[in-house]
């Protein structure tokens, strides 16, 4: 082992440190002044940001496809940093607008935000890891700091509920794709995934089984058909921004680990698994829409809105034959980021104000709270794929993937959904606006959730009206991933 | 000064400044939104003074790198169609924002969505990049939901979602197709630029692909126009929107939908168009008629305003299909010439006439008797002297009185298609003779008759009221008149489009 390879770690070495001394830290810290174990995973996630920002300069002057360390079981490249970028963005804001949460709900607010910190780490990990241990390994890191914080409110049965769910669920799908993994393993006689790419020869009825079974470990990740059932019950009795969290960061990265599994790994002249992928995409946004069309809790439509975003984003693999579809991914798991974040802070905000999840009783809000509406017209309009947003950019580009890569029935299937979706997205935006509100008196969101929504909506909307550094970026790093 | 970036942006930049404005003092936003649209009326105005009248093709091109990774830019210009289709808004959504001074529900919101619409309205029409087109086509959605969902009548919400999910349906539709163009562009080449797509014509004949991307731009326009039998959106959301609603609605958002037909599906599918022009010629003729049937039907006269818009709106399409139907064919250049001139004088007869229409509605509905039931009245030209004046000039327009503008536009649409769909023409001309038997109908029931001894009292229109709809009933008369200048600009865009089909 090379010792110098360690500065490839950096990002994640920062998270670390931060995770283990925070929770020192907040032993010593006096009740009243616990928020300061988040102002400081705050900080250490935005030094673990610029971190990766000079390891993209490295790579950059370096001018390398990305480099390997650890016996090849730890890939840095743009693709990677990319995702941290990601995942350390969703950790942050989610921290940010905990910052305000947790202390008036619990009194474990130090443990909230090392958790968040450690679940991130676990992010930073999924994104890199390029051998079947490492990324087992990471997955389950994910996975264990998000039962616990799903079940952070322990006063809150549903909170309960929630933690003990995700839980089952998630240890059954991981078994099982652990088991997929060792059928890789024993196909191959390797764990690294460059290897297995190298070895898997041709198709057969093996590999298929393997690749099917490690897909329900990352179908339960990302929230896709047949693996969903477990979201909208998390989503709706998880504390709010942890519900957030869940909503980009492991799905982001589940989606990085899974495309980076699929395209290493298993050339799809082996395991065609881009067919498997257009099936189980239609399948996932139809069901998806489906059923959020009848939801009237905002967080249990915003659960099965996240499970037909799932669908949207596996376009982005099924038409892995288009040069868009990576970037297509790629881009859309950041508008999503943005989006969606945004969405479900003014779900907090507007609990605070009508005490209240069920999307009726958010009658007039717009009233009450002007600008928060707003900025859900903008995220309810992103999210059904209206321009100038950054999710109609991102479902441009996915959609154009489709039919680049032929599969216009799979664009077509994802047009009619996003009309479906419109339905449920503008009846959330019929109650802010359309209806009238039952008392007008002035609320407020706290500066945290204030500030959250500030960057997410910014993001929304930059990302929509001016794509063109994202886009670069995007590109960069889908030739990184060497497809 | 890029003269047409600048009437683009200028709502916009008006609706920020709105954002800021404090609502407890509606006065002032109201003044703020006259003056931006003013302002915005006046730049387009100033266009007028850089067009080179005579000058063939696409005029004062201004562009600007946008996304170049994926060849999108952002690419504006104008020729006769755009142009004429441009002033048509800035001068109706002055007008509206005038009308609207009365409107004191949420003011704020209302004004601000006014002006978003513009921007959206505008950057249809100037957009010469199928991304920056498509932006601003679904631009105008957004707002038009608001204004149908909060301030319109009783069964607003109803009106507004399916307004919204129609129209979306067939934007995403048209979307696939834009896709399907772009990615027949040869690899390295590929652009959104329409002017390149049209010039390169990717998905030329009448293949499989070429007929999907047709029917996909066939649909979204469709549905926009709105043909038969995609109309059903349309007499929901023109009966429930608030006046100033109506007007925009009927007279720009309907445009934007044989605008499209005319700027895209005519030189980007020319064989597929062909093939379905008889088709479409028989939609459009199902649509004159039906149109014309079902508003005589009608009592409620707003409701009769918006079924004579499907008629009115059949006449255009009758004609564009006409136009398709002569791909190829050089004997018939000429008539189609004459039939999209027809067709684009009918887009701007109909909106100001139109236009006009709602409008008077809204005066006598909103803050006078709160009916508008065609039967509830009776005798009030004696009552109120201007008001029929206005009202009764603007249907005679309507149905076609010579030496209105309406008459110069189905004649020539009437004279264009004749020596090409002579049947289906003949046919159309039945909903003439139907459009003028409801109106002379209404006429009578309304402002002619024993006077409603209810409506004795009323107060005729106000200065506010008159400076909102003579401009209209001058544009009316003028161009009815003495057309030639506003054929003169019309008649070169429709030039360039036949010889796109040649």
């Amino acid at each position: 082992m090379n010792w110098a390879d360690l500065r490839w770690l950096a990002p994640e070495v920062v998270v670390a440190a931060a995770g283990v001394l925070l929770l020192v830290v907040d032993l010593l810290l006096p009740r009243e002044k616990k928020r300061w174990v988040g102002w400081l995973a705050l900080g250490s996630l935005a030094a673990a940001g610029g971190a990766a920002g000079v390891l993209l300069r490295d790579l950059g002057m370096l001018g390398t496809q990305g480099v390997r360390i650890f016996a090849d079981t730890y890939t840095v490249d743009v693709f990677g940093l990319y995702f941290k970028f990601v995942a350390l963005a969703a950790t942050g804001l989610v921290v940010l607008v905990g910052l305000d949460y947790f202390p008036s709900r619990t009194s474990h607010v130090g443990e909230a935000f090392v958790l968040l910190l450690f679940a991130g780490l676990g992010l930073l990990l999924m994104a890199s890891a390029s051998d079947l241990i490492l990324l087992l390994l990471s997955i389950e890191f994910v996975s264990l700091s998000s039962y616990l914080l799903a079940g952070f409110l322990k006063e809150d049965p549903k909170s309960n509920e929630a933690g003990v769910k995700y839980f089952l669920y998630g240890a059954a799908t991981t078994g099982v794709m652990a088991y997929g993994f060792s059928l890789l393993y024993g196909l191959a006689g390797s764990t690294s995934l460059y290897d297995v790419g190298a070895r898997l020869g041709r198709a057969d009825s093996a590999a298929y089984l393997a690749v099917g079974m490690a897909l329900a470990g990352f179908g339960f990740k990302v929230s896709m058909v047949p693996f969903h059932q477990w979201t909208p019950d998390v989503y709706e009795g998880a504390p709010t921004p942890v519900t957030a969290f869940f909503s980009v960061g492991p799905k982001a990265a589940g989606f990085a680990a899974l495309a980076r599994t699929l395209a290493v790994a298993v050339p799809p002249d082996t395991v065609n698994w881009p067919l498997v992928l257009a099936a189980l995409s239609a399948v996932t946004m139809t069901v998806g829409n489906l059923l959020a069309l009848v939801q009237r809790n905002l967080k249990r439509m915003l659960a099965y809105s996240s499970i037909a975003h799932a669908g949207y984003l596996l376009i982005g693999l099924a038409a892995w034959r288009s040069p868009w579809a990576q970037q297509g991914l790629l881009y859309y798991l950041l508008a999503y980021l943005f989006t969606n974040l945004g969405a479900f802070f003014v779900a907090m905000v507007a609990a605070d104000a009508t005490g209240s999840d069920e999307i009726p009783d958010h009658a007039g809000l717009s009233q009450r709270l002007p600008w928060v509406a707003a900025a859900m017209a903008v995220f309810m309009l992103s999210l059904t794929g209206i321009p100038p947003t950054a999710g109609f950019f991102g479902k441009f580009y996915l959609f154009a993937a489709a039919v680049d890569a032929g599969l216009l029935w799979l664009a077509a299937l994802g047009v009619a959904n996003s009309v479906v979706s419109l339905y449920y997205y503008v009846g959330v935006l019929r109650a802010l606006y359309l209806m009238p509100p039952p008392a007008a008196t002035a609320a407020s969101a706290p500066p945290g959730l204030r500030a959250g929504l500030v960057v997410t909506l910014v993001g929304t909307l930059a990302l929509g009206v001016y794509p063109q550094p994202v886009v670069v970026f995007v590109e960069t790093a889908r030739r990184m991933l060497g497809v | 000064m890029p003269i047409l970036t600048v009437t683009l942006f200028l709502p916009l930049v008006g609706a920020v400044v709105l954002l800021f404005l404090p609502k407890e003092d509606p006065e002032r936003i109201r003044k703020v939104t006259f003056g931006f649209s003013l302002a915005t009326f006046v730049a387009s105005l100033a266009i007028l003074t850089r067009f080179e009248f005579g000058r063939p093709g696409i005029q004062l091109i201004e562009q600007a790198s946008w996304i170049p990774s994926v060849g999108i830019q952002y690419k504006v210009g104008v020729d006769g169609l755009s142009l004429v289709l441009a002033l048509l808004t800035t001068l109706l959504t002055v007008l509206s924002v005038l009308y609207s001074f009365r409107e004191s529900h949420r003011v704020k919101e209302y004004n601000l969505l006014f002006l978003l619409l513009a921007t959206g309205m505008l950057g249809v029409f100037f957009a010469l990049d199928f991304f920056l087109f498509y932006v601003f086509w679904e631009l105008t959605l957004v707002p038009m939901y608001f204004l149908i969902g909060i301030w319109g009548g009783p069964r607003r919400e109803y009106a507004a979602i399916k307004f919204f999910l129609y129209t979306l349906v067939g934007s995403l539709a048209m979307l696939l197709g834009i896709l399907l163009l772009y990615f027949h562009l040869p690899a390295g080449q590929r652009t959104f630029d329409v002017l390149e797509i049209i010039r390169q014509r990717p998905l030329g004949g009448t293949g499989l692909l070429a007929q999907l991307a047709f029917w996909g731009f066939f649909l979204s326009f469709a549905i926009k126009v709105p043909m038969w039998p995609f109309h059903t959106w349309l007499p929901d959301a023109h009966v429930e929107a608030p006046t100033a609603g109506s007007v925009i609605l009927a007279a720009i958002l309907l445009k934007l939908g044989t605008y499209g037909f005319v700027r895209f599906s005519l030189p980007l599918f020319p064989e597929v168009f062909q093939q379905h022009a008889p088709l479409i010629a028989i939609l459009a003729v199902i649509g004159v008629i039906y149109g014309a049937l079902v508003a005589m039907a009608q009592t409620d006269l707003k409701k009769l305003v918006a079924y004579s818009s499907v008629n009115h709106m059949g006449y255009v399409m009758l004609a564009v299909a006409a136009a398709a139907w002569a791909h190829g064919r050089p004997g018939l250049q000429q008539a189609a010439a004459t039939a999209l001139n027809g067709a684009t004088m009918e887009m701007l007869a109909h909106g100001i006439i139109t236009g006009a229409l709602f409008l008077v509605v809204g005066v006598i509905y909103d803050d006078r008797t709160h009916t508008r039931g065609v039967d509830d009245f009776g005798g009030l030209w004696a009552v109120l002297p201007k008001y029929g004046a206005v009202s009764i000039t603007a249907m005679f327009a309507s149905l076609g009185l010579p030496g209105l503008m309406g008459f110069v536009a189905e004649f020539l649409i009437f004279v264009g298609s004749f020596s090409i769909f002579p049947v289906f023409t003949a046919l159309a001309a039945l909903g003439i003779v139907i459009t003028a038997a409801f109106f002379l109908w209404t006429i009578q029931r309304i402002f002619l008759g024993p006077t409603n001894p209810r409506w004795a009292e009323l107060p005729d229109l106000d200065r506010r009221e008159m400076w909102t709809l003579v401009p209209l009933v001058v544009l009316m008369i003028v161009f009815g008149v003495y057309p030639k200048p506003l054929l003169d600009v019309i008649n070169l865009a429709s030039l360039d489009v036949v010889a796109m089909l040649r």
